[in-house]
């Protein structure tokens, strides 16, 4: 059984697909079981796997028992770098399967088993991404996990919400296109598709590796994964992709989709081209960071001038894109801008995940879309913001959550490199985050007008009673809250275990800087 | 070679306030389980830190690791206390249960709403103070130091007016905003320098560090520009904000905990970061002694101006937490004991003028300096106590304020800073100048004095004094100030330890 563990976490939820499309029809209340505990099953694999990888190196796993030479076989590989994000998509799909129960059923009762096909698909398509070892297979699964979210976003009723999927899949149908032209090249050149294959070709035999052929096929597969986690200027389509799609589609999207094309990138850099060949090109990494430094002010820069709330967060999430793709490039001598988006990915995903969840509860409570909405919600919803409160504060990055630390890593990292733009946008964004969700807290706090003197009147303002969500969001809330402060506490434990991943890098040294 | 203590003291210490929070939320319908609460967790934060003090008086530091960091790459969140980390908590936990005795009679003086959330806050920034007090490294003091900022922000809004709004911002704007622009690019810098150590135990962090005059002076004002809640000019703005705040938050936050949180950064700063033989070295120490002394002269200018009495009173603490800042950048012995002693000597002078100012609105609403003429006949345990207080702030005896200002006035002089010397003197003057003549007046109100009671006769009958609850507390504090004159043994012992430690 466990030779089998990479195998099992990709089919469990491929069959709980095919069975909740099988019976779902005939009754909608099969179709919430039969997704969590296929995704219960992937979890525990993935965790089981995890535990392997770090006692006993990484798992390799030949679908069919084809073996690489042959060159069409398909390679799953778990190792220190991805067991960490699948354990991610695990606890953010799970959380998500339970705030969508009643939420799905509420806007459109005969799409219930549609959404849950959709949404298995999409957790097949990004456990696949994550430990494929194969280029090649990695362009199919982003395509599934894409077709699938395509439709999750189209789901809504509203006639915004079709328009932007139909945007979605244009600009994602481009990126996708891309990364395929770029794999096509490096097939050229190399004749492999297997990413370690790959690499070995690449690292020893120069004549390919400077060929023109691959700089070329690295700008396209880099620029098509750059569309798909909307890296400014490339972010046309997420903002209202996120934002008008159902509550229950954009909170599985924003977390998981953004953060598993940075892994893909990080994966790309490091397993199929090799930072050394990366950073020996010169100039590509301060190109590259001031890229970043722009979506970082970019992206907060658009933040402060939305009135709602999704949109709000969806531009948050182009300035965090901005953050790990930076680090990813600083090239700093101990990795530790890497080090950081790694430990980013996974404190962003659960960010995220804790502000659209309580996005999703102000939209059903009290149909809140725009900031002035949320008036009074400390008295209306305690408890929803209290999640609400935890996510903010690690946006803006405050200790112990873990948006401090992560921040703490990547400045670290961007002071070695000596690149001072990447530290100080970090910190604009914070103090712009810090002036994002204190306007909120205002509101909340205060009302849109607060009184203008401090009189008797004001003590005997009427009893509210609060309206807290329903126990399926609030504990999905209140777990992703908590799971923000303990990666916070346990940072050090995590990042040694992104230190084993990062271990066989080459060391960063001057001579290919 | 400082003996090392492992205990869970400091960890049950700052616990109890933090367990307090939940329960006070739990019991908010049963006000009197509420209340007790309050107390039983005031108590038990002030054993806890009582049970620590012979451990520290013997001249041994505790510590804990809450949570382990992994070596070379990461700081772990570890409490260390020493003699300068109990002063501050010995201070704060006492000066608690005080305030909530206080806190209860005002609140309910002044039907405020909204009270178990001002309760409940309450306690987690207390739970963050003693954090700060015990932190044993920069990492750990940054935690509590954000912690405390954000969870004071209720308390300081708490009115939910316009006027809060205003109060509440230009608080997180100056506090948070500081504590990111300087604080954090400070400690990473620092972080680098010293190749990851960020602890407190040994010999300071940058001890030994080559660096050039400029990056000394540069990285000693962003740390004290970052740690804002000291409140040296020109990032003072948010303490007379902050008054917008219920009394007895102004009382025990923005007397005690808050702002002191601030000064015990730099001290901690000036001694466990850069060490003060780094500083003497470099001469990087005078250019934050100008800074200092420029704030408490230019505060205690603008408090003689204030006619509203909380507003003269946040004043002055600008200037007195300046003193305490002065006293460390002097980087003499005498003078860094003195700004130990003076943070636990302004905290039970400052805390009963604010009680006071508070009791008097309690009892009559009147905010302003101007409208208290002759009110001392009608109130004089409140203002018996806000002339103990005045006195104490002042710096003349019987308070322990003497004391506090005897040895920062010897530092300054053995450094040889004449006019730094000259700078306490003119700022005593000016101490005097606006607090005594609001007693004086209170008893003795001048011939044409406006005001209500500016004719009240000083009769049994006449007395009308806020409820107990409030009146008690401030008899006490103002007690404390003389009565430490008299016993200052504890506070002296624990400062000259701390000082002996950063030597």
């Amino acid at each position: 059984m466990n030779d089998q563990l990479p195998a099992i976490i990709v089919l469990a939820p491929m069959f709980g697909a095919l069975l909740v499309s099988l019976v779902g029809n005939r009754d909608h209340r099969i179709c919430f079981p039969v997704a969590l505990v296929s995704l219960v099953i992937s979890m525990g694999a993935a965790i089981a796997a995890t535990q392997q990888v770090f006692t006993s190196g990484p798992i390799d796993y030949f679908m069919g028992g084809w073996e690489k030479p042959l060159g069409i076989g398909i390679q799953l590989r778990i190792d220190a770098l991805n067991s960490l994000v699948l354990l991610a998509i695990g606890t953010v799909s799970i959380l998500v399967a339970f705030f969508s129960i009643r939420r799905v059923g509420e806007q459109n009762t005969e799409k219930t088993p549609q959404f849950y096909v959709l949404y298995l698909l999409l957790c097949v398509g990004l456990f696949g991404i994550t430990i494929t070892g194969d280029a090649f297979n990695l362009f199919v699964l982003i395509e599934i996990s894409s077709l699938t979210s395509y439709g999750l976003v189209a789901m809504g009723s509203s006639r915004r919400g079709t328009h932007a999927a139909f945007n979605y899949v244009i600009m994602g149908t481009v990126g996708a296109s891309f990364y395929l032209i770029g794999v096509g090249y490096l097939y050229m050149k190399t004749g492999s598709l297997n990413m370690m294959d790959i690499r070995t070709i690449l690292a020893s035999n120069a004549e390919v590796a400077d060929s023109s052929a691959v700089t070329i096929a690295f700008l396209f597969i880099l620029v098509g994964i750059w569309i798909k986690m909307a890296f400014f200027p490339l972010n046309g389509w997420l903002p209202n992709a996120y934002s008008y799609c159902p509550s229950s589609s954009a909170c599985i999207l924003a977390p998981l989709m953004t953060k598993v094309s940075v892994y893909v990138m990080i994966r790309v850099m490091i397993s199929v081209f090799g930072l050394d060949w990366i950073f020996s090109n010169a100039g590509w990494s301060e190109l590259v960071v001031w890229l970043a430094v722009i979506a970082i002010m970019a992206g907060s820069i658009f933040a402060l001038a939305q009135r709602e709330i999704k949109k709000m967060l969806c531009y948050l999430i182009v300035a965090e894109v901005g953050y790990m793709v930076g680090g990813a490039w600083l090239a700093d001598d101990g990795w530790w801008g890497l080090t950081g988006s790694i430990y980013h990915i996974l404190a962003d995903a659960m960010m995220t995940l804790c502000l659209f969840l309580s996005a999703g509860i102000f939209a059903r409570r009290f149909n809140a879309v725009e900031i002035s909405d949320l008036e009074g919600l400390f008295k209306r919803a305690p408890w929803t913001s209290v999640g609400f409160v935890i996510g903010a504060l690690a946006m803006i990055g405050v200790p112990p959550t873990c948006g401090f630390y992560s921040k703490f890593y990547l400045i670290r990292g961007g002071i070695d490199a000596g690149q001072w733009q990447f530290v100080a946008a970090l910190l604009i964004s914070s103090l712009v985050n810090a002036v994002l969700f204190f306007r909120i807290f205002e509101i909340a706090h205060f009302g849109n007008k607060p009184a203008e003197g401090h009189n008797q009147e004001d003590h005997s303002r009427e009893k509210i009673t609060p309206q807290d969500g329903p126990w399926t969001a609030l504990v999905p809330l209140l777990t992703a809250a908590a799971i923000i402060i303990l990666l916070g506490l346990f940072n050090g434990q995590i990042v040694e275990l992104i230190r084993v991943a990062l271990d066989d890098l080459p060391p960063m040294a001057a001579n290919f800087k | 070679m400082e003996n090392t203590v492992t205990s869970l003291l400091p960890v049950w210490a700052c616990l109890a306030s933090l367990l307090a929070v939940p329960l006070i939320v739990i019991f908010r319908k049963e006000i009197f389980l509420r209340e007790l609460t309050t107390f039983v967790a005031g108590f038990a934060k002030l054993g806890f830190v009582l049970a620590m003090l012979p451990i520290i008086l013997e001249g041994k530091v505790i510590t804990t690791t809450l949570f382990e960091g992994v070596s070379g790459i990461n700081v772990p969140i570890v409490f260390r206390v020493d003699g300068l980390g109990m002063t501050f908590a010995l201070v704060a936990s006492s000066l608690w249960i005080l305030t909530s005795l206080y806190g209860i009679g005002y609140m309910r003086g002044l039907k405020e709403h909204s009270q178990t959330r001002f309760f409940a806050f309450f306690a987690l920034s207390l739970s963050a103070t003693l954090g700060v007090a015990f932190a044993g490294n920069l990492l750990t003091l940054y935690l509590f130091y954000e912690l405390l900022s954000l969870s004071t922000w209720p308390l300081v809004t708490h009115h939910q007016d316009k006027e809060a709004r205003t109060g509440g911002r230009t608080y997180l704007t100056h506090l948070l905003g500081t504590s990111v622009a300087f604080g954090i690019p400070a400690i990473v810098y620092t972080f680098i320098q010293s190749g990851g150590d960020l602890s407190f135990a040994g010999p300071a962090i940058l001890a030994g560090n080559d660096m050039g005059y400029v990056t000394a002076v540069a990285l000693l004002l962003a740390f004290t520009f970052g740690f804002s809640k000291a409140g040296l000019m020109p990032f003072h703005s948010w303490l007379p904000g902050a008054m917008v705040a219920p009394t007895p938050v102004s009382a025990l936050l923005h007397a005690v905990a808050v702002v002191k949180v601030g000064v015990f950064c730099v001290i901690r700063v000036v001694t466990g970061v850069f060490g003060i033989e780094l500083l003497e070295k470099l001469g990087a120490n005078l250019v934050l002694c100008w800074v200092a002394a420029f704030t408490v002269i230019t505060s205690s200018l603008i408090a003689l101006s204030q006619d509203s009495l909380k507003r003269r009173l946040a004043f002055s603490t600008i200037g007195q937490l300046s003193y305490i800042v002065l006293g460390v950048a002097l980087l003499h012995e005498m003078a860094v004991t003195g700004s130990v002693l003076h943070i636990a000597a302004h905290a039970v002078g400052k805390i009963t003028l604010f009680f006071c100012a508070g009791a008097i609105y309690v009892a009559t609403g009147k905010k302003y300096v101007s409208e208290l003429a002759g009110l001392g006949k009608r109130m004089p345990f409140t203002f018996a106590a806000f002339f103990l207080g005045s006195l104490g702030v002042i710096g003349l005896p019987p308070t322990i304020g003497l004391i506090s200002k005897f040895h920062l006035v010897v530092g300054a002089a053995g450094s040889g800073h004449t006019a730094l010397l000259v700078v306490f003197l003119i700022s005593t003057i000016l101490n005097a100048a606006y607090f005594l003549p609001i007693s004086f007046q209170a008893f003795f109100p001048s011939k044409g004095a406006k005001g209500e009671w500016a004719n009240a006769t000083f009769s049994r009958a006449n007395i009308k004094e806020a409820p107990l609850a409030c009146v008690l507390p401030l008899c006490i504090t103002a007690g404390l100030t003389v009565g430490l004159f008299f016993f200052p043994g504890v506070l002296l012992n624990l400062a000259e330890i701390f000082v002996d430690s950063v030597k």
